[in-house]
């Protein structure tokens, strides 16, 4: 963890190890750059090696008002094995829920590898006292999370109560112990690129070790030139720092043609170190059919029709 | 089925992108190429011809006609024949030729794209992202001015000038032919155009769109040849001169001319100014600095070929710079996942390759990220240079290659000092979060274009050109008209 600086950003500290300076975004720029990264053409094994690790990093997401032990079993099984008809193709990273269902997820994925994240901290809005947000962490970690997806305090980021939102999260990660912690910016509500890196920054700084766009609750969640600034981020405080965060797109991620852009960026920005399940998550849900059908379709030629693939 | 079961390739063991090319199926390169003399192809009467190859592989590609003096009087007086009646169409159906135009370009994109990477040497992606589409936008462009000429020039007679010769270079060459035959046709002119002669294939197809269109045979006469053919060009009976090419030849052309009433444009050289101030979105500056100067491996006149730092983010700069030049994928043209493509031509890998040794030699500390260039053709690696002196040759002489040469600033003062510190004076960037400096910069550097937060950028109704030793003279928007009518009556 970096010290606090105790000057602004930017000026020259006596100290050893600090965290990049915030600086600003150009968003032509960074709209530009993210336009041009996803032009890349994919191609035969490239491409093979790309949908496989798109499917390892998925975090198999159900967060609704709707779901029950049921559908959780369901989808602890998809996570598992989600091609049940080729043994070759990997189990994905985690399965994303509810507090509430962190226990039937937990015992259904038992010795499988696959991990359990809890969604908390009054999710999706964050709008919720801190003793709730952290009771709710402590209950999802004590149904044996292993990671936990928070929300940051918009409305206090938006008002410029930067250290509220710091705090907050600094007593999140005391809360999680030994469980994994993401942070979610929420980017659709931060309105600015320079507001995403500020909240990237924030969020490293206090301890996150997973950057994370996106509830998926709202429209317009994580894009290429959002995605581009956290990671660039996250490149910067390594090259500070040396020290790897975690980096979390979620929400709107449908193809397996939209992933391989996201893995493109990370490739290309990051490096192939960051090309793991234990450094890159994909949030999502409808995705891993497409990711399914893509690699069934690199392998026998032919597209299958969406009913050779299970929805759960 | 056996098939069915076919196992994929084994998968590497890190992502290695594979080969993406472009197919070249969708061009058609004949043997050899004649002259386009009055809407025909005419066999050059000098008997001479020499071949066009592609820079990347260095493969022949096809003969082309070496026009001499007597074809290029030919062309010129095709030209002239035809101009009379050009000239007296009304704007609205000279500008139904160049809708015509543009429209065929876009419809035949790919074809031109695909050629112009072939021949040229330039990224597919940049040929088909850039060259292509910003020519047909430029004919759109001077399509909707034809008929707007008194608007244009209010309370004056804008009249047309006559026969226009044409002579373009190799870096951009549909680009620049569009640049040139757009405005001169919107405005009644009749044109001898010619090409580079190490790029004269997507030229020769175009004539194939001017026949599609059908415009008026001797309209447009397009023929090849070297140095010879432009300097005929100069001394016949042409009415205007537009070059883009090298300050030597421009200076030769304008000594040619004086004193002979034809009109001149010139668009030169440059070694311009990228500014980076230490309050600039850093990620995007060092991103605009690699577009500045490795775009079309720096084969661009307003290239960003020197970089001044403040000197308080010089570090950091240099050091996401370095690291950005590591991802640069240079290789195959026509791979769509290439950033930077072959060299130009022999002559010109030469020039980069003595002046970088130059810099060496002085004393500039050189940086190459590792990569592989291919055994055939012309190749160069991105190459930056440090603790560069303002006296150094590479700081003061147009590379034209993917060379960029740092220097630093403390002050905007100093900034702009340096950066005017050039006989040059075509384009200039500048970075910063900070509004007001950026028109404060714009004011005081002599250039004909200054970027703010971006770098080589273009579109047609944006004018282009340059002061001093840059040319003189614009190109693109109202101002690019001005060239090509006559406005005493």
């Amino acid at each position: 963890m970096a010290q606090a600086p105790v000057l602004p950003g930017g000026f020259e500290l006596p100290l050893k190890q600090r965290l990049p300076r915030v600086g600003a975004i150009d968003q032509v720029g960074v709209e530009q750059r993210a336009a041009e990264l996803a032009k890349r053409s994919i191609k035969k094994q490239a491409k093979v090696w790309a949908l496989e690790l798109a499917l390892r990093c998925c975090d198999l997401t159900t967060l609704e008002g709707q779901d029950t032990p049921g559908k959780v079993a369901a989808l602890c099984s998809k996570a598992i094995r989600p091609d049940p008809t080729d043994a070759s193709v990997p189990s994905v990273a985690a399965i994303c829920v509810y507090p509430n269902f962190v226990g039937v997820a937990k015992e259904r994925l038992a010795g499988s590898g696959v991990k359990v994240a809890s969604v908390a901290t009054a999710f999706p809005s964050g709008q919720s006292a801190l003793e709730v947000k952290l009771r709710d962490v402590e209950t999802a970690v004590a149904l044996g999370a292993d990671e936990i997806d928070m929300v940051i305090d918009r409305g206090a980021f938006l008002s410029g109560r930067h250290a509220q939102v710091f705090d907050e999260i600094v007593k999140v990660k005391e809360a999680c112990g030994d469980a994994h912690l993401k942070v979610i910016l929420e980017v659709a509500e931060l309105g600015t690129y320079d507001n995403v890196r500020r909240a990237s920054l924030l969020a490293i700084a206090a301890g996150g070790d997973f950057i994370k766009t996106s509830t998926g609750k709202l429209p317009g969640a994580a894009t290429l030139p959002v995605h581009l600034v956290m990671i660039e981020a996250i490149r910067d405080v390594y090259e500070e720092t040396g020290k790897r965060i975690g980096m979390k797109p979620a929400g709107g991620i449908r193809t397996a043609k939209n992933a391989i852009q996201y893995l493109v960026q990370v490739h290309e920005t990051l490096g192939p170190d960051w090309l793991t399940p234990d450094l890159y998550r994909l949030g999502a849900s409808s995705l891993v059919n497409d990711l399914l059908m893509q690699m069934r379709k690199e392998k026998t030629g032919a597209y299958q029709s969406r009913d050779y693939f299970t929805n759960d | 089925m056996s098939d069915v079961e076919k196992r994929s390739a084994p998968v590497p063991a890190d992502w290695t992108y594979a080969p993406a090319p472009e197919s070249r199926d969708v061009v058609t390169i004949r043997e050899s190429y004649d002259l386009f003399i009055g809407g025909e192809w005419v066999a050059p009467r000098s008997g001479e011809r020499f071949a066009t190859t592609s820079p990347a592989t260095e493969e022949h590609l096809a003969e082309v006609a070496q026009a001499g003096p007597e074809d290029v009087a030919d062309a010129i007086a095709a030209a002239r024949q035809a101009f009379g009646p050009w000239a007296a169409l009304p704007g609205s159906e000279r500008a139904k030729y160049l809708f015509r135009i543009a429209r065929i370009l876009q419809e035949r994109a790919r074809e031109f794209a695909v050629l112009e990477s072939i021949d040229g040497g330039k990224p597919i992606k940049e040929s088909r992202d850039v060259d292509i589409p910003l020519a047909a936008a430029h004919f759109f462009y001077y399509a909707g001015w034809a008929d707007k000429l008194e608007y244009a020039f209010p309370n004056r007679t804008p009249r047309p000038l006559g026969v226009a010769g044409q002579i373009i270079p190799w870096n951009f060459p549909m680009l620049m032919l569009a640049w040139k035959i757009a405005p001169a046709l919107a405005t009644g002119n009749t044109v001898v155009l010619k090409p580079a002669e190490t790029t004269p294939l997507t030229a020769l197809l175009f004539c194939d769109v001017l026949r599609q269109a059908e415009l008026p045979p001797g309209v447009v006469n397009i023929i090849t040849g070297d140095g010879r053919t432009g300097a005929a060009i100069v001394d016949g009976d042409v009415d205007k001169i537009a070059f883009t090419g090298s300050t030597d030849v421009g200076k030769a052309i304008q000594r040619r001319l004086a004193g002979t009433g034809k009109r001149l444009t010139l668009e030169l050289g440059g070694k311009a100014a990228n500014i980076i101030f230490d309050d600039a979105a850093l990620d995007q500056a060092v991103e605009g600095i690699v577009n500045g100067i490795y775009f079309n491996q720096g084969h661009v006149c307003c290239a960003g070929s020197r970089l001044f730092v403040q000197e308080s983010i010089y570090e950091p700069t240099i050091e996401k710079l370095k690291k950005r030049m590591a991802t640069l994928r240079v290789g195959d043209p026509l791979d769509k996942n290439t950033d930077v493509g072959a060299i130009n031509s022999r002559m010109q890998l030469e020039k980069i390759t003595e002046l970088v040794q130059s810099g060496r030699d002085e004393g500039a500390e050189i940086y190459q990220p590792p990569c592989v260039l291919p055994e055939k053709g012309y190749w160069f690696a991105p190459t930056v240079f440090t603790n560069v002196a303002q006296s150094y040759r590479i700081a003061q002489e147009e590379i034209f290659g993917p060379v960029l040469s740092v220097l630093t600033f403390r002050t905007p003062e100093e900034a702009i000092e340096k950066a005017n510190n050039t006989p040059y004076g075509l384009s200039a960037g500048v970075w910063t979060e900070k509004g007001s400096r950026i028109l404060w910069m714009a004011e005081r550097l002599r250039a004909g274009v200054v970027w703010a937060n971006t770098y080589n950028r273009f579109d047609p109704a944006s004018p282009f050109g340059g002061y001093k030793e840059s040319g003189f003279g614009r190109e693109g928007g109202l101002h690019g008209l001005q060239g090509y009518v006559d406005l005493s009556a």
